[in-house]
């Protein structure tokens, strides 16, 4: 169904967006490899996310877009 | 002054490269308008992926970025991401995605184009237009001011501010009035790749003079032991969400990277660019902006005004080196203005003067573009002459302008009940919100008629703090103005019918297939 979709899709996105800054990490400052966590944080969201886009594009690629819809964003 | 001439000529060579790239798109340049300002929507992957990111962030990847990070640590990282690596991609796909299906079936050029068509309105489009170009014209000064500061600064004052920007100014009208959109992306794309390389590079050599990151680390931790631990300062969660918030939305509704949605040709590479835009944004920015950090832990002094990366790389690389990113950082600069430039001669071509004159050949409308690029160019270089502030107060605020525009078009994209009244409101009213939030209406107490701008203007905050949640630090106005004209759109268009000139399905019903 693709409206369950677009809604799992939808979540996927708040997620990506909410966890991009790690939050949990706020005043952390442990040194891992000569860079501070919470850069190595950011160096494996942005990988996962372009994984996670690929995936959407091979799968979903035009939901919530190309057919026309109710909803406001994604 | 011999690192001088080095610079200087590396400048003139990366310049002369420009040209050349420029006339030979010339050469495989139609003569509509369609081709000019939108190379007809053919570009692939590498060029779509390039044009937009060294339209976007070129000149700031190398000096504004690093700054920061050196002023007050390197978390502007973590917002660069999600402004650019996350938000902005999800935008790519919800506006960008969207508007490319609408223009291709269209063959819409522009962004008001696009709305005046749906809400069957030429006040609507003419309105869009106007407010970009209001707040494009002094940023595109900004960038001529920079480039003109950069050239004096290179080569010690003996080329004067006038010459240096009006050389540049000069240089982009020559290739972007030639060649329009594919010479100007053809160069972005160059200039891409060099950046790219020219990052890479830098941070391999300063890393081998210093020890390894640990060592650079190190040395932060020393001096810095803040600037290592996520957020302090500067970095308030809210200033974090604002910041990432409004430029990503605002860089959506920039002419220049708005009409980028339409150039693509075809579904994958749409695809292509949107699955390799977050690894680009890692690339280039973890480095760039270490960099930045790392230069205040080893010890670099720079005085205001001065960019940090130049100095850095003055310490720890050879001289040729340290000019070939300078070049690259001068060049950056001018990829976004030729851009600009072509984008704001499309709005004020198609959206003002073709709304106004009548029986306009396509052969007629790209001369009208290409004078347009002229104009837009010397109206600009002209003013980075006098730099007045409230020119430059509207340049730097020019994000968050552009970010007023975002939600109204989001709900126009897809909601059907959105009505030409309802994007009145909204469009209107929070750019009214954001200007007299932002602008210095203050100055105009004792004008006459604008005298009644200025009392709301000092009644409102230049920050937004919550009741509930104080700790979060304060909200900027451009998030609250975001807020408020997706509110008014939806009021407004759920309280009047749409008239019998709009077309609510004119979105609709759109497939790649």
């Amino acid at each position: 169904m693709s409206t369950a979709r677009a809604v799992g899709w939808g979540l996927v996105a708040v997620v990506m967006v909410a966890l991009a800054i790690p939050w949990f990490l706020w005043g952390a400052s442990a040194v891992v490899a000569g860079l501070p966590i919470w850069i190595w944080w950011h160096i494996g969201w942005l990988a996962l996310l372009s994984v996670v886009f690929y995936v959407f594009t091979r799968t979903d690629w035009g939901i919530g877009v190309e057919t026309s819809g109710g909803e406001i964003d994604g | 002054m011999a690192d001088a001439g080095l610079q200087l000529g590396i400048v003139a060579a990366y310049l002369l490269v420009a040209l050349a790239v420029g006339l030979i798109a010339y050469r495989v340049t139609d003569r509509t308008a369609e081709d000019y300002f939108l190379a007809s929507r053919t570009f692939g992957t590498v060029v779509l992926l390039f044009t937009t990111f060294a339209t976007l962030l070129s000149a700031f990847t190398f000096f504004g970025g690093p700054n920061l990070a050196y002023s007050a640590g390197p978390e502007w990282i973590l917002v660069m991401g999600l402004m650019d690596g996350v938000i902005f991609a999800v935008l790519w796909y919800v506006i960008g995605y969207k508007q490319w299906l609408v223009g291709r079936a269209n063959g819409y050029v522009t962004l008001g184009e696009m709305l005046g068509d749906r809400f069957g309105s030429v006040g609507l489009r003419v309105l869009v237009a106007g407010i970009s170009l209001f707040w494009l014209i002094p940023y595109v000064m900004l960038q001529q001011q920079g480039a003109g500061t950069a050239v004096t600064a290179l080569t010690e004052g003996a080329v004067p501010y006038w010459a240096g920007a009006g050389g540049i100014t000069l240089f982009m009208i020559l290739y972007v009035a030639v060649s329009g959109m594919r010479g100007v992306a053809w160069t972005d794309t160059v200039q891409g790749v060099f950046m790219l390389g020219m990052v890479w590079l830098a941070l391999a050599w300063v890393l081998a003079a210093v020890g390894g990151p640990s060592a650079a680390t190190s040395a932060l931790a020393e001096s810095n032991p803040e600037f290592l631990s996520l957020g302090g300062g500067l970095y308030s969660p809210a200033f974090i969400i604002s910041t990432a918030v409004s430029i990503a939305f605002g860089v959506t509704m920039f002419p220049q990277v708005n009409q980028r949605f339409f150039v693509a040709g075809s579904k994958t590479v749409f695809k292509r660019t949107f699955v390799l835009w977050p690894v680009l944004v890692l690339l280039l920015f973890v480095p760039a902006f270490m960099l930045g950090a790392w230069a205040k832990g080893l010890g670099i002094a720079a005085d205001q005004g001065e960019n940090i990366l130049p100095l850095l790389l003055n310490e720890y690389t050879p001289v040729w080196f340290a000019a070939l990113v300078v070049a690259g950082a001068m060049a950056a600069m001018m990829s976004s203005s030729d851009s600009m430039l072509l984008s704001g001669s499309a709005y004020l071509t198609r959206d003002v003067y073709r709304q106004i004159a009548t029986g306009i050949t396509d052969r007629r409308e790209t001369l009208v573009g290409q004078a347009g690029v002229v104009a837009i160019a010397l109206g600009s270089f002209g003013l980075s002459l006098f730099q007045p502030a409230t020119l430059v107060e509207i340049g730097n605020t020019a994000f968050g302008g552009f970010a007023q525009l975002a939600l109204p078009i989001v709900v126009a994209l897809y909601w059907r009940g959105t009505t030409r009244t309802g994007m009145y409101a909204g469009v209107v009213g929070s750019q009214l919100f954001y200007t007299l939030s932002v602008l210095p209406f203050g100055v105009f107490e004792s004008v006459p008629v604008l005298s009644v701008l200025a009392a709301p203007a000092t009644l409102l905050p230049e920050s937004y703090v919550l009741p509930f949640a104080p700790g979060l630090g304060g909200f900027q106005p451009s998030v609250v103005g975001m807020g408020l004209g997706l509110v008014l759109t939806v009021t407004a268009s759920a309280l009047t019918s749409a008239s019998a000139a709009e077309d609510a399905t004119a979105y609709e019903g759109l497939s790649a297939d």
